[in-house]
């Protein structure tokens, strides 16, 4: 039913793509502009924002720097509660476990809440094939699958889409699932939020099973919580008979009181509010009150793998605020379908490779999808140094070519340079020989930079790669050495 | 070896190196703001949340009189131990969820009010009832004890009790999905009215 991201290609082409459409760039300017400024007035707001930070970040990073044993007394905490605890390796683990739950209470549908580590496991599509259909239930999300399109964003999957384009996709597909669009259908929010509102009704007043993810869970208690803002999440964790929470393991926290400084942050990270409109806990089952089975299943599917990557396990602090999004010049432009991940922009660029690898040419291009500016380290609420993981992961996927039998261009130019270096002949050398082309390039090269610098516009061969996003800059005609030796330190002659 | 074992051995493999000591600074309180329950009132209507104050003796008549607003009167759903006497109003026999979506109308009480980020929060002891009662219908009009309001959110998770489900409410249920503009009133009620008792 949604679209799948296996087999999209890598960032640099995934990205000329998308920015050669210009309806995308201008809902996404539009739409990052917007939350940008609302979460700055918000922040504005709290006097110790900096502090506030700095506990987040360390609550999550001892409830990880412990993870076993928190692990065990949240899966102690949820027995005692009523709750039964499943463990997945991995996606296939996961979505079999969903799967086999709900075949046991023999219904054919299930409704969801917005949750990323369902939809990083692919849990719709391996519902689908077992024949059970999964209704999305947030705005945002229905809008993706109704439109049969991926999600680009981490809080709002169908930030691409400007208003016109999802009234035509509610007219288009709701009546095919369900209860159809009202013929009438304007392209104005609250209109299209209304519209929303009565084609999901008779889904959750039906349904026997949800299945949610949850913001953060609680080791201590066994209680999760899940931070929305519609009520399709009130809806999906109280209406039906069973619920199915499917937790990424890096979800934990310690205690109960650790939820404080976690609560005042995300909001404001995330839409930008003092509060989100609902926020739900739950410990467990309560007789009389809500799903009476409620099943837990706690999700590695790579967190092992990033929590063993000593400069890279800060990534899993994250709790999918989707601030390092709004204000990344990359994705603002290119917009999250580019990075081939349901974790877009500067924490899908870290994240994709810490959990997968980067042995596979998509993963791999992820940590080049960014400038290094550093604007997302500052809004991160739990201080994920984003820029330095991106760093070391690029030096990883250097590190994973190390022993190709061919190796990269940018290897080779590497070595040559370390060749040139280590010998003062070879560099004097390299260095008559740049000199010289810098001063044929001065010459007759038609590209100058600010300033009026000449440069290569557009070099051939290997070194393409390298030019075909930059200028290169005209080397200098005289090296530093030789300026040395000619005016000894500058003393001879005019010195210059 | 179970899934259960083979994740944790992961994870103690990943850590093996790793000093678990993290020292977690107590988080910063907001600085004193003064009179709570203006606060608390102030963020609540910024959500284009309805309030009104009123005394505890006026309280069943203001609350008649919102029901009473709604056209051709409200068929209002009540928790157990609401604590006032509301002509007309159905005292929740576990209804069903189809048949909540007959009622218009919810009252309920609260256990915290927040007043840094004007929100309520329900904890569903029986003034305040099952989570479905105050969910479905489109109205919800919850009943706040000026008592009740706490600065910030820190003060309300030392009050609250983990073990108990609750709904944290700041506002009628909202969306942002549609180029992020804010709209009010999706899933949840539409409409939320506090009635301020002091």
């Amino acid at each position: 039913m949604t679209g799948t991201f296996v087999g999209m290609p890598a960032f640099p082409t995934a990205a000329r793509e998308a920015l050669g459409d210009t309806q995308l760039r201008t809902n996404l300017a539009h739409a990052t502009r917007t939350i940008r400024d609302k979460r700055a007035m918000v922040v504005a707001e709290v006097e110790d924002w900096e502090e506030l930070r700095v506990a987040g970040a360390a609550v999550k990073e001892a409830a990880l720097r412990d993870l076993a044993t928190h692990l065990e007394t949240l899966e102690e905490s949820l027995v005692r509660a009523g709750a039964t605890v499943h463990w997945a390796g991995d996606a296939a683990e996961a979505c079999a476990i969903v799967a086999s739950i709900t075949h046991a209470h023999g219904v054919d549908e299930v409704v969801k809440v917005k949750s990323m580590a369902t939809a990083e496991i692919g849990l719709n599509e391996a519902l689908e094939a077992e024949g059970i259909a999964a209704w999305e239930t947030d705005l945002a999300e229905l809008i993706v699958q109704l439109g049969d399109d991926l999600p680009s964003h981490i809080l709002v999957p169908a930030i691409h889409r400007n208003r016109a384009e999802i009234r035509e996709i509610f007219l288009r597909r709701m009546g095919d699932v369900g209860r159809p669009a009202p013929a009438d259908l304007t392209d104005e929010p609250a209109v299209l939020a209304g519209a929303a509102r009565e084609h999901l009704r008779e889904k959750f007043l039906r349904a026997k099973v949800a299945i949610s993810g949850a913001n953060f869970a609680v080791a201590d208690t066994g209680t999760l919580v899940v931070v929305e803002s519609e009520g399709n999440g009130r809806m999906c964790l109280t209406l039906p008979e069973v619920l199915i929470s499917v937790v990424g393991i890096e979800k934990v926290v310690a205690t109960w009181s650790d939820l404080d400084p976690m609560m005042r942050l995300l909001p404001r990270s995330s839409t930008g509010e003092r509060m989100n409109p609902y926020t739900s806990t739950w410990s467990g089952v309560t007789p009389g009150d809500g799903p009476q089975e409620v099943h837990v299943v706690l999700l590695d599917n790579g967190r092992t793998r990033a929590l063993a990557d000593d400069v890279g396990r800060q990534a899993l602090r994250c709790i999918r605020c989707s601030a390092c999004l709004n204000v990344c010049p990359v994705y603002e432009r290119v917009g999250g379908h580019a990075y081939g991940s349901v974790y877009p922009g500067p924490i899908g660029a870290i994240l994709n490779p810490l959990l997968r690898g980067v042995s596979d040419e998509q993963s791999a291009s992820l940590p080049y999808a960014s400038s290094l500016c550093g604007a997302c380290f500052e809004v991160c609420p739990v201080r994920i140094d984003i820029p330095s993981v991106l760093v070391d992961q690029r030096a990883a996927v250097v590190d994973s070519h190390r022993d190709d039998r061919v190796p990269k261009a940018e290897a080779l130019a590497m070595r040559a340079t370390a060749w040139a270096f280590s010998d003062s002949r070879r560099l004097a050398w390299a260095e008559r020989a740049s000199g010289l082309a810098g001063r044929v390039l001065t010459r007759f090269s038609r590209t100058t930079l600010p300033g009026g610098r000449a440069a290569a516009g557009r070099l051939p061969g290997p070194a393409a790669g390298w030019t075909g996003a930059r200028d290169l800059p005209a080397p200098p005609e005289e090296s530093f050495r030789a300026w040395w030796d000619r005016t000894d330190g500058g003393t001879k002659g005019d010195g210059s | 070896m179970s899934a259960r074992d083979e994740i944790l051995g992961r994870v103690r493999a990943a850590l093996a190196d790793v000093s678990p000591a993290v020292s977690v600074p107590t988080p910063p309180r907001a600085p004193d703001r003064g009179d709570l329950v203006a606060l608390f009132v102030e963020r609540v209507e910024d959500y284009r949340a309805v309030v009104t104050r009123c005394s505890a003796e006026e309280v069943l008549a203001v609350v008649t009189g919102v029901l009473d607003g709604l056209p051709g009167g409200a068929r209002a759903v009540v928790p157990p131990d609401l604590g006032l006497d509301l002509p007309g109003a159905v005292v929740d026999a576990q209804f069903t969820a189809a048949e909540l979506d007959g009622f218009d109308a919810v009252v309920t009480r609260a256990a915290v009010g927040i007043a840094e980020t004007g929100t309520i929060v329900l904890d569903h002891q029986p003034d305040q009832g099952r989570r479905a009662i105050s969910l479905v219908p489109d109205l919800h009009v919850c009943l706040v004890d000026a008592s009740q309001v706490v600065a910030d959110v820190p003060d309300a998770i030392e009050l609250l009790d983990p073990a108990r489900p609750l709904t944290w409410i700041s506002g009628p249920s909202a969306t942002s999905d549609i180029e992020l503009d804010r709209v009010e009133g999706v899933h949840g009620p539409r409409t939320l009215h506090v009635v301020l008792i002091s």
